[in-house]
């Protein structure tokens, strides 16, 4: 991998995940919808990468098909790679890639009750990997899951493991979730949409100590949301997703000072600010593409302000502007040297 | 801003916690809304915003009368809401207020066209559009909301969110009601049609002279189209005041950390902001702490505030600053004390 080289300083050492002009498609019986169409990009120890992108943008089918959890029918990988420290995983075996989920991947979910069994203690639930991956017995397992619960800041630790999901507030569960995630002591961390179902407040709590676990333990993690505000408290860098691709990656600082995408500029000026009070948000005319349907040339150019014939002929690529810096739009030079 | 079009005096609704299936015995009450009060006035838009479970559902819904309120009273333009009512100005009632929804996947029928949704009102209040005039009034009503008029005939599935909230606001503003309560209408969307439907709202607002109650849990949301806003927590307003008041001088330690919990969309400032972290989580409305309800989470919590409930007035601080003079809105805390900057 060129790209590989070039950034890490001609060092050998393979990144921690790195995702490949991945094609997936969801074949149903109507249609055949190419929900993503060549995303790319990559994680790095101990960093916060965010796939910030509405809904159908494909972020969470990126993220299912890193963690081999995609429905297959009807989803189907047609093109691309997935590596894990170098390790090639669209070649890997059922029985590999099982053995990495939980080992050295772990992924938490929006919805933390329907992400638990209901009819086991919540300590039943994390010490299983206990038992079944590290041989442990039980009474060895629920302590270890007592001391889980304890890291994630559950008060009363050793009396909640005996309880059951529904007797767990909403950010008590998500805390669940995450000790049982980190239990085998991943190295990535997926957190798709971790705080969206939760409160301001309790978000706050949440995100703190997402970062907190992800600073102390040197994990990679990928947090995946739509919101641009927690995504601005704590990512390293970021990827804006687009109907099934990224159309701009950059440091966290620099896209929200300059963004250099048409799409990245309309969500920054379509969130009503706390800080400030406006008459009329500038908001992004139209609706997301149809993806059994993406229009030909940019997917975005129906809805872009700037959008010409050639925007309507010719895909842009994804492209380096300045380092670190990707965007893919024809007119993200201008974008970003303009004041 | 005019005279107020809607009063409301110590609303309550408790729900029943009931035990037993055939001899049924009440065993404690969901404290859902606790006496809420506060005026509304012509041609603005109070912003309620809490946290899941403070309540503000529970406030839409007596104020829509689809639950009768356990005790407390409204005026709307100064006629009594909730004493007995004959059928008609039950439905006059009705006419003047509307509510929008937050699920647009759930509140329209499935089985009925955009017309038949939106054309509905008029079958139980054919005063408003004769007969004949029906299906135009429908189409100017989708027009008015940006939906192509054409389309009255398609189903609710053949659109999207953002599409079917426009319908449900279609729906409201049938009957040309002077209030509309707005029920997290935005909290389903993706952010570009958020912005989209928001404008929207201020748009139909400036045109037709609404009054909202616009209810939501995101604080940007709710500054950006409320005149006044208040904060509720576990059934109890603990602060209302302007836009301006509420989002650049908190008073009530509640809404500081609510503001502070806020992320906020630029990274430059990530590690400049003053952080107020609150520990643990609601307390159950059905078994509320005694004195302030804020007291469990609060940092300011002493003795007082658990043997003494605060009242929603306006507040001294100390004794030594006068509130009222730099400031007057009414907050409850004991310990109210006037907080700058809180958001940047």
């Amino acid at each position: 991998m060129s790209a590989t080289d070039e950034s890490t300083g001609g060092s050998t050492k393979p990144r921690l995940l790195e995702v490949e002009d991945l094609h997936v498609e969801f074949r149903t019986r109507e249609a055949t919808a190419n929900v993503l169409n060549g995303v790319g990009y990559h994680v790095d120890a101990g960093e916060t990468l965010a796939v910030l992108g509405e809904s159908g943008s494909g972020k969470s089918v990126t993220a299912q098909s890193v963690m081999g959890i995609l429905d297959t029918p009807p989803g189907f990988v047609t093109k691309g790679a997935i590596r894990y420290r170098g390790e090639e995983l669209l070649a890997a075996t059922e029985d590999r890639r099982r053995e990495l989920r939980g080992e050295n991947m772990a992924m938490i979910f929006q919805d933390a009750l329907s992400a638990l069994n209901p009819v086991y203690t919540v300590g039943f639930q994390i010490a299983e990997q206990f038992r079944f991956r590290r041989g442990m017995s039980r009474k060895d397992a629920m302590a270890k899951a007592a001391e889980m619960l304890d890291m994630v800041k559950i008060p009363n630790a050793k009396q909640r493991v005996k309880e059951f999901p529904h007797q767990f507030s909403g950010g008590m569960r998500q805390r669940a979730m995450i000790a049982m995630s980190l239990a085998l002591d991943p190295d990535l961390l997926i957190a798709d949409e971790p705080t969206t179902a939760l409160d301001v407040t309790v978000q706050a709590q949440i995100m703190d100590l997402l970062d907190e676990l992800r600073r102390e333990r040197g994990m990679g993690m990928i947090l995946i949301t739509h919101d641009l505000g927690v995504v601005a408290e704590v990512a390293d860098r970021i990827a804006v997703m687009y109907a099934g691709r990224v159309v701009e990656e950059s440091d966290a600082e620099s896209l929200y000072e300059r963004p250099a995408h048409p799409y990245t500029e309309g969500l920054m000026e379509s969130i009503p600010r706390l800080d400030q009070k406006g008459e009329q948000l500038a908001s992004i005319k139209g609706l997301p593409p149809n993806l059994a349907n993406i229009p030909e040339g940019c997917p975005f150019h129906p809805r872009c302000h700037r959008a010409t014939d050639e925007c309507r002929r010719k895909v842009p690529e994804l492209l380096e502007l300045r380092p670190g810096r990707y965007s893919a739009c024809h007119f993200a030079e201008e974008l970003i040297s303009s004041e | 801003m005019s005279e107020p079009i809607l009063q409301v005096r110590d609303l309550v609704k408790h729900f029943p916690v009931q035990q037993g299936i055939v001899f049924k015995k009440t065993i404690g009450h969901v404290r859902a809304v606790d006496g809420v009060s506060f005026d509304l006035n012509r041609g603005e838009t109070l912003g309620i915003v809490g946290e899941s479970g403070c309540g503000k559902s529970t406030l839409a819904q007596v104020l829509m009368r689809l639950e009768q309120p356990t005790s407390g009273s409204a005026l709307f333009e100064g006629v009594d809401m909730f004493g007995k009512k004959s059928a008609s100005q039950l439905r006059q009632l009705r006419r003047d207020m509307q509510i929008v929804l937050q699920d647009p996947y759930t509140s329209l029928n499935p089985r009925k066209t955009v017309g038949d949704i939106v054309g509905e009102p008029f079958e139980i209040h054919p005063e408003v559009a004769p007969k004949g005039d029906r299906q135009r009034r429908v189409q100017e009503l989708l027009d008015t909301v940006g939906l192509n008029p054409e389309h009255v005939r398609r189903y609710p599935h053949q659109f999207s969110g953002g599409q079917r909230q426009r319908i449900g606001i279609a729906r409201a503003l049938a009957l040309k009601p002077k209030v509309i309560v707005c029920d997290e209408p935005v909290s389903a969307l993706d952010v570009s049609i958020q912005a989209q439907v928001m404008n929207l709202l201020g748009d139909l607002q400036s045109e037709f002279g609404l009054s909202y109650i616009f209810i939501a849990h995101d604080l940007g949301v709710v500054r950006h189209l409320s005149d006044r806003v208040g904060v509720m927590y576990l059934g109890k307003m603990v602060e209302n005041g302007t836009e301006e008041q509420i989002y650049e001088h908190p008073q009530h330690p509640y809404t500081q950390a609510l503001l502070s919990s806020v992320p906020v969309p630029d990274p430059s400032v990530r590690d400049r902001r003053e952080a107020i972290r609150l520990t643990g989580d609601v307390p159950s409305p059905a078994n509320p702490p005694s004195g302030c309800r804020f007291r469990t989470r609060c940092w300011k919590a002493q003795d007082i505030c658990a043997e003494q409930e605060p009242e929603l007035a306006v507040r001294r601080d100390g004794g030594r600053i006068d509130l009222e003079l730099a400031d007057g809105h009414p907050s409850a805390c004991h310990f109210a004390e006037r907080h700058e900057h809180v958001v940047s």
